[in-house]
């Protein structure tokens, strides 16, 4: 399953991750490796193997549902580039999720 | 610029519509989804924040038990299947909306799927609506576009963002493409989304108001020839804001996608915008481009997996549905289908039901709160269990009227007292002197003088013509200052002149 540059360019976009055209070529090879690994894995596993989603088996870790102390507004505003009457402020967004 | 549209009627001679609806509805729990922040409205922004909401480094976050609990009893009051087991996923995106930059959501393993919803249409027809999953995930963060002249993101200089609804828990509950709904599509979609509300708000899991966002709803619209299998291609229409959006938005979709399919055209799989001011859906963006979300399972969460012990619970607590209600207490309390619909619309349901228990007679219970008190409620713009009166206090107040204390007319000043905290309705009465004035020798004093003031009136009624005796009852209650039975007035008159 030969992953084109093209595919390799998308996801770069996807990730918004700059990729050159060199680049590129050179990790679209790198990336067919772990897919063709991965593949394997899925070859062997069978109906009864339950998926793996956490490396300790356990389910149903549940929190209280009770409100504890925010951070104070004025340390998260200071984290951010810019801010204006109590909320972050971004530049022009350019489309919607794009 | 609007799109050309084709008549309703032509629209749906030619095509057969087919609704697909998402409805996101924010629970009510105390706290965030995955964080302790508080999940409560309307607080000063970005007040209710924390490593976890806000996606810093190294933050773990931990499933609210009460949110899990709302998702499974609103998957079963929806006739759904409950998962043995599931995920939540990251649905991954770059959007300013979203702090971490991935959502935290459900994607392949929804804990609630294959349900259905029967509703009721307003001629009673019961039509089905299937589901095909709810799942859990969490809201996002607020945007305000600033600049530009209408406030949206076209033409927006920045954006402002109010991170304290992000990881709100959110339940989306999705239907599968709904057919059949022929001409009655828009108000299908309209009372689905009107029965999911009241089936929400008498779970008791969310406030379900669409004006504060904590019930939303995304309109797919398609169109297909009549008798054709394959569905068309559909439009999702999003900031549908109110209960008769829907329903004017899904109807516009129709019209304007039968306007471009007749005149030869094709559908383009996009969002459609709705907006209020005009009453007009317009191009959002393009779902191709945008829907590459890479989900995968998130590796900072545990499965949930719900026993069937706690299911089994969860359904003991589910209320009765809320349809079947209505129409158990419309017959209880024989109210004809317009008081019932009175009732309903006015919000005042569990109010009068209260009221009733309270040892008020239905009728009356029905008339001060969809009446009165609604009037009040209306001119203050709040909901009617704010207007300060209970049902226990309009029981007393009828109680009163009935035992002749006071009149219709002075309830409603013992109404203005008991709102201004004045004490309990009897203790208004007793307090702004309202009892009506039963003692026949002040009446009989206050008819006398009516009498005197007006000889002509008094001939006519002497002469037989006792209509006439309305215009005296009406000064006596002028000089009684409304504190007299009516009723008792036109004795004594009709007694003096006989």
């Amino acid at each position: 399953m030969a992953l084109s540059p093209d595919e390799v360019a998308r996801l770069a976009q996807l990730a918004r991750i700059d990729l050159s055209a060199e680049e590129l070529a050179h990790l679209a090879p790198q990336l067919d490796v772990i897919l063709e690994s991965v593949a394997r894995v899925a070859d062997v596993a069978t109906a009864d193997v339950t998926p793996t989603s956490h490396p300790v088996p356990m389910t149903n870790v549940f929190r209280t549902d009770a409100v504890a102390e925010s951070l104070p507004p004025a340390e998260v505003l200071a984290m951010a580039p810019d801010h204006e009457d109590g909320r972050f402020r971004v530049p022009r967004i350019l489309g919607e999720e794009q | 610029m609007s799109d050309p549209l084709l008549s309703y009627e032509d629209a749906l001679a030619a095509y057969e519509p087919v609704l697909g609806l998402e409805v996101h509805v924010e629970l009510n729990t105390e706290s965030k989804m995955f964080c302790g922040c508080s999940a409560e409205f309307g607080a000063a922004p970005n007040t209710h924040t924390c490593p976890v909401c806000l996606g810093l480094p190294g933050s773990m976050p931990a499933i609210n038990g009460k949110a899990v609990e709302s998702a499974i009893r609103m998957g079963l009051a929806l006739n759904c299947s409950i998962a043995e087991w599931c995920r939540m996923s990251r649905k991954n995106y770059f959007y300013p909306d979203m702090p971490k930059d991935y959502q935290t959501s459900q994607y392949d393993e929804p804990i609630a799927y294959d349900g259905y919803l029967d509703i009721e249409l307003s001629d009673g027809e019961v039509f089905r609506v299937e589901i095909e999953r709810a799942h859990m995930e969490e809201d996002a963060g607020k945007l305000t576009h600033m600049g530009g002249a209408t406030g949206r993101l076209h033409g927006a200089d920045y954006s402002l963002i109010d991170y304290n609804r992000a990881g709100v828990p959110l339940i989306e509950i999705v239907t599968k493409p709904i057919l059949g709904a022929g001409e009655r599509a828009p108000e299908i979609a309209r009372t689905y989304v009107e029965a999911i509300r009241d089936l929400m708000r008498a779970l008791g899991v969310s406030d379900v108001r669409m004006n504060e966002g904590s019930l939303r709803c995304d309109a797919n619209v398609s169109l297909k020839p009549w008798g054709r299998e394959r569905l068309g291609t559909r439009t999702e229409t999003k900031n549908i804001n109110s209960f008769r959006s829907i329903e004017s938005a899904v109807r516009y979709e129709i019209q304007r996608q039968a306007a471009v399919l007749s005149g030869g055209g094709t559908i383009q799989q996009c969002t459609r915008n709705w907006l209020e001011h005009i009453g007009e859906t317009s191009f959002g963006r393009s779902k191709e481009e945008a829907e590459d979300y890479r989900y995968f399972p998130e590796p900072d969460l545990v499965p949930i997996a719900p026993s069937r012990e706690w299911v089994e619970e969860l359904r003991a607590t589910l209320p009765e549905n809320p349809g079947l209600r209505r129409n158990r207490l419309q017959e209880v309390w024989s109210f004809s289908d317009a008081e019932m619909r009175d009732v309903v619309n006015a919000d005042a349901l569990d109010l009068v039901e209260a009221t009733v228990a309270a040892g008020c007679a239905a009728p009356a219970a029905r008339k001060w709160w969809t009446a009165e008190l609604s009037r009040r409620a209306n001119e203050a713009g709040i909901g009617l269990d704010e207007v300060g009166v209970t049902p226990v206090q309009v029981a007393a107040v009828q109680a009163l009227v009935e035992a002749g204390t006071i009149n219709d007319k002075l309830a409603r000043q013992v109404f203005d007292g008991v709102i201004a905290g004045e004490g309990e309705p009897a203790e208004v009465v007793t307090r702004r002197g309202l009892a009506v004035v039963s003692d026949d020798g002040a009446l009989g004093d206050a008819v006398q003088k009516a009498i005197a003031a007006n000889p002509d009136v008094a001939d006519k009624i002497r002469a037989g013509r006792v209509q006439a005796a309305g215009a005296l009852i009406g000064a006596v209650m002028k000089e009684m200052r409304g504190q007299a039975d009516a009723g008792r007035v036109r004795e004594i008159i009709l007694e003096q002149l006989s």
